[in-house]
């Protein structure tokens, strides 16, 4: 397996950081070699706020990523701040429910309103993360679907399987359309 | 606790757990980013072991608290960021003077000021070393990775206790926050050093008096044993003294205290540096960029080598003196302005050419930085 970088950018309190953990958890449950690492502002909530993942099978040193090779946008702020640096045949993945307008010559950008499907699918705008992850798995099978499961539920808090596992479900769904 | 799987942890949390796996039960502090997360997983684990963990008003008295709380006997530790670890110097002279035992992680972010709360730097390489006034002892270790901020965690504390001396836990931002796949040892397999005990009665005791060891026994108060805890410079009873001869024995013993400790207490890693004509010296995060650029150049052909100092003070002298044999030339990458490539040049610029490679941007060297680097340098 090659190395794979993930970026994932947004706002503070869209829950980024924890998406990213969450993936790098599906990794190591697969037995790779993960580092996740993050920049944020001062700010609790607001600001522009990245979260970083890098999986690859061999010792990761440099713990930033280079050169993405997907990333998630998920705030105008982020899309444009972001959006702009990514491997050659990147994937960049803009929540159309809060990014307005956002192309790249290079790059194959997918939209997919996320935070909209959150709201009016699951009904809770908070699993938007969640419905993330899912469609960053799906578009790059990094892991398999049922680690990266195994990773949500091992994270959330109890009483809410059903509608993680919900937002998982649409965001694969939606990723396997896209592909 | 004895069987731990792999998992996810923060550099940060590895902190915690050496801490607590090394014997700490207190904690006193003042959260400050990017440290916070030490103090809130010390607040929340603390108890179950037993353990306290008092929020002061602010970070000197943090450090006012874990001193006293050493006093009585608990393995301490504090956290801190920036201005924090600067409102702290101070009390940290005290306890090199006193000779207490504790620990301070500091997770080193941009300054100086409040700088950049979230940026990452290694600005506080001298300020570990010289940050309170007047010439003292300061023993300072430097995670890579998040697996040494655990095993290097339980050292700083093993060190605190045996030397009876301030030690440094000198972490950056990007140390700190990021999150590695780790296996930590099981607490029962973590060699653990308490400090030296009075064997005398408590009538007999005197608290400075010195034996071959160089470090004098220490009581716990409360115990029976009565004794003088000063920053002056005192005689063996602890008491004040003004007297020329024993300003001179203290200082003197204080500043040879580690000695006799060398091959315990120096801690470096070598990677690729028989053969090497380019020297990285790094540390930290940016020791990881180092060899990742070390893979690239090797493939290449060019013969570089890392020489990253653990113990960042004292300084691994002689240890990096001994590999300059086929060296040409010394490239220091920090996220500072030079503060260690001022003492690597000094250790080596009789044998070879040292140059830095600096950067205080927020933002982490690079491989391809240190790599360009090093082509120039060729």
């Amino acid at each position: 397996m090659k190395r794979w970088e993930f970026r994932l950018s947004g706002s503070g309190g869209q829950g980024l950081i924890t998406a990213g953990i969450i993936l790098g958890e599906a990794a190591v449950l697969e037995g790779k070699e993960v580092v996740q690492s993050q920049s944020y502002g001062p700010e609790a909530r607001g600001g522009a706020s990245k979260a970083e993942v890098i999986i690859d099978t061999k010792k990761i040193y440099y713990p930033k990523v280079v050169l993405p090779d997907i990333i998630l946008a998920m705030s105008q702020e982020a899309a444009q701040k972001y959006g702009s640096e990514i491997k050659e045949n990147g994937i960049i993945v803009i929540d159309s429910s809060m990014v307005d307008d956002f192309k790249h010559d290079k790059a194959k950008v997918i939209k997919i309103p996320i935070t909209k499907l959150a709201k009016d699918e699951v009904g809770k705008t908070f699993t938007a993360n969640i419905i993330a992850i899912a469609v960053l798995v799906g578009l790059t099978k990094v892991v398999s679907f049922d680690s990266l499961k195994q990773a949500v539920l091992n994270r959330i808090p109890k009483g809410t399987e059903g509608i993680n596992t919900k937002a998982l479900e649409i965001g694969w769904q939606w990723s396997q359309e896209k592909l | 606790m004895t069987i731990r799987k792999t998992s996810l942890i923060q550099g940060n949390r590895a902190c915690t757990e050496g801490a607590l796996a090394a014997g700490v039960r207190f904690y006193a502090g003042y959260p400050i980013t990017p440290s916070t997360e030490i103090a809130e997983i010390m607040s929340e684990e603390l108890p179950k072991f037993g353990g306290k963990f008092v929020q002061m008003e602010d970070e000197i008295a943090g450090m006012a608290c874990i001193l006293g709380a050493a006093l009585t006997g608990k393995k301490v530790l504090t956290a801190s960021s920036g201005p924090g670890i600067s409102l702290k110097q101070e009390a940290i002279g005290y306890a090199a003077m006193a000779e207490i035992p504790c620990v301070i992680v500091n997770v080193q972010r941009l300054g100086p000021s409040t700088g950049g709360p979230t940026s990452s730097a290694q600005g506080d390489i001298m300020q570990a070393r010289w940050g309170t006034h007047g010439d003292h002892p300061i023993i300072a270790l430097c995670p890579s990775s998040v697996y040494e901020c655990f095993t290097l965690t339980v050292t700083a504390v093993n060190f605190a206790e045996k030397f009876r001396t301030p030690v440094y836990v000198l972490l950056d931002e990007i140390i700190g926050h990021m999150r590695e796949n780790v296996e930590l040892p099981a607490y029962e397999e973590i060699q653990i050093i308490d400090r030296k005990k009075p064997t005398c009665t408590p009538q007999e005791y005197k608290p400075y008096i010195i034996d071959e060891s160089m470090i004098p026994e220490m009581a716990d108060f409360g115990t029976g044993y009565r004794w003088h805890v000063t920053g002056l410079f005192h005689d063996e009873t602890g008491f004040p003294t003004g007297k020329t001869e024993i300003i001179d024995n203290q200082l003197k013993r204080l500043m040879n205290k580690f000695s006799k400790y060398e091959d315990e207490i120096l801690l470096w890693e070598e990677s690729k540096i028989e053969d090497a004509e380019i020297l990285l010296v790094a540390y930290g995060s940016t020791a990881r960029s180092a060899l990742d650029a070390i893979e690239t150049l090797r493939n290449e052909g060019i013969k570089v080598g890392l020489f990253r100092p653990i113990t960042i003070w004292p300084f691994p002298e002689k240890a990096l003196k001994a590999k300059l044999e086929k060296v040409k030339h010394i490239i220091v990458p920090e996220m500072n302005y030079g503060q260690l490539t001022l003492e690597v040049e000094r250790i080596c610029k009789d044998k070879t050419l040292v140059s830095g490679l600096f950067k205080v941007n927020s933002l982490p060297i690079t491989p391809d930085e240190i790599i360009a680097k090093v082509k120039e340098v060729l």
